[in-house]
């Protein structure tokens, strides 16, 4: 019974959402917009697990002094500090000048910022990789990037008004259709996994044996 | 409720109004006309997915082209036993009401069977703690499965965070610091996805990823060494299981895929002479 409830409940749930993305009558929509709401609910209670777990396995490598232990120590505080500054503003933790907004502008976005910022230097690195031409499709996969790079800056136009041109035209023809077969291969294989899960055919989400 | 119109004229002129028309009851549409197109797609579409799990189930057999990535994973797996490190498996940013995410977990339970079968260490940090929760049940589940229930260890599947960079920051912690020998990105994944297959690719792991975010494919292909695109990702399950019905399932994949490239085809004609009706019937709002 623990594996079948559940494929009886992505079956009925599946089928349900299907039919209201063709009915629009107000009983069915309304239905659907509260298994929307439902979802969300079950959602926000699966936080409680998430972080019943971060801190249970934390806290378990802290008392250990497993490796790297004070990391674990910081994240552990960063937590309970912003838990503890967010619930004592209540509903005020939005507020512009709250002490929880300033935890948020003043340690996460810098982090976060800065994690983003990486990428640039990641994205020269497989740049590098990516353009070393050892075969003919390299050379032309270098030779495309190539014109591309040059066509979206103003020295292109400078040195030829092809140039841009051409690059309009690697995006607009070969790059579109190469996109949308892999957009339409994409969506067909969205379709048949979820037919597959809504029909029990596939199980191994919830757990089961899928073989 | 009955409702009655008139169009009036404004600046009022009298002579300029319209009649009053005839009393109209507005009522609920039980269908979306608009989405017919999308209906017959789908019915086609279950109609053929029906006929080839009634025809594997009868003894059909077909032949697929081998994915090479595919194959990679076991190959991952068993090279990570053989160094005595672990398998990294990360399951995209999206939560679990995304289609990739189901994807993924799907993988993700044949990705753990075989790592219990060899008894390789396998983690998985989640973005979101639904995620978490149906990872979770997944991992112990391929464990028992093969009779392995005592090698699962509680903390191989945790929630680390939803905030997507500060799970970059995690997971590549994790990565520099534990040195996995095989990568696996299956799921949907956005800016981060450089992040964490460039670190991947600096502490030299194998790496296999699978996503259908066709903007982030260009990245993985560039830093991973296989690199299961679009369609690829959402059939690798159906393959790695091997079952007659889920293969039919695939058939049906590619049959509504033939009829989509008959049709463009055809539509492409038709609109060079002049008819558009057939590229406008399957236009969707």
């Amino acid at each position: 019974m623990k594996r079948e409830i559940p494929i009886v409940i992505t079956l009925v749930a599946g089928l349900f959402m299907l039919i209201a993305f063709f009915v629009p009558h107000p009983q069915v929509r309304n239905l659907y917009e509260d298994m929307q709401n439902w979802a969300i609910v079950v959602v926000g209670c699966t936080y409680v697990l998430g972080v019943a777990n971060l801190l249970r396995i934390n806290l378990r490598q802290v008392s250990r002094r497993e490796r790297d232990w004070p990391f674990k120590l910081v994240l552990i505080a960063g937590l309970l500090v912003t838990m503890a500054v967010g619930f004592s503003e209540w509903t005020h933790y939005t507020d512009v000048d709250s002490r929880f907004q300033w935890i948020y502008g003043t340690f996460y976005s810098p982090m976060t910022a800065t994690m983003f910022s990486l990428l640039a230097f990641f994205i020269a690195s497989a740049a590098f990789r990516a353009f070393r031409i050892r075969s003919v499709e390299a050379m032309l996969l270098a030779i495309a990037a190539f014109i591309l790079m040059l066509g979206r800056v103003p020295l292109g136009a400078a040195i030829h008004p092809a140039i841009p041109a051409a690059a309009d035209w690697l995006m607009e023809i070969p790059q579109n259709a190469a996109k949308r077969g892999i957009l339409i291969g994409a969506a067909l294989g969205v379709m048949a996994t979820g037919i597959r899960v809504i029909l029990g055919l596939e199980k191994t989400y919830g757990g089961g044996d899928g073989a | 409720m009955t409702y009655e119109y008139q169009l009036v004229a404004s600046p009022a002129d009298a002579a300029l109004d319209s009649d009053v028309s005839r009393p109209a009851r507005a009522a609920a549409n039980f269908f979306d006309w608009s989405k017919l197109n999308v209906l017959i797609v789908t019915g086609i579409f279950f109609a053929l997915l029906f006929g080839y799990i009634r025809l594997a189930e009868r003894g059909a057999r077909w032949v697929f082209r081998k994915i090479p990535g595919l194959d990679a994973i076991e190959e991952a797996v068993g090279r990570a036993t053989e160094m005595g490190k672990g398998v990294l498996y990360v399951p995209g940013v999206q939560d679990i009401d995304d289609i990739q995410t189901i994807a993924s977990m799907i993988l993700l339970g044949r990705v753990a069977r075989v790592a219990a079968k060899y008894e390789t260490a396998l983690n998985v940090p989640t973005n979101s703690p639904g995620v978490y929760t149906v990872a979770e049940e997944v991992v112990k589940s391929a464990y028992s499965d093969v009779g392995r229930r005592d090698a699962y260890r509680s903390d191989q599947v945790r929630y680390v965070t939803s905030e997507q960079f500060a799970y970059v920051a995690a997971v590549n912690g994790m990565m520099l610091r534990e040195r996995p020998a095989a990568n696996l990105l299956l799921g949907a994944f956005f800016a981060e996805s450089l992040l964490l297959a460039e670190t991947g690719h600096a502490v030299g792991a194998i790496q296999i990823a699978g996503t259908a975010n066709v903007h982030q494919m260009p990245f993985f292909v560039v830093a991973c060494d296989y690199t299961l695109i679009g369609e690829e990702y959402f059939a690798a399950s159906a393959l790695l299981s091997n079952d007659p019905r889920l293969l039919g399932s695939l058939k049906a994949s590619d049959m509504v895929k033939v009829l989509m490239i008959i049709v463009i085809v055809l539509g492409c004609l038709l609109a060079t002479f002049g008819h558009t009706w057939l590229g406008d019937f399957f236009a969707t709002q």
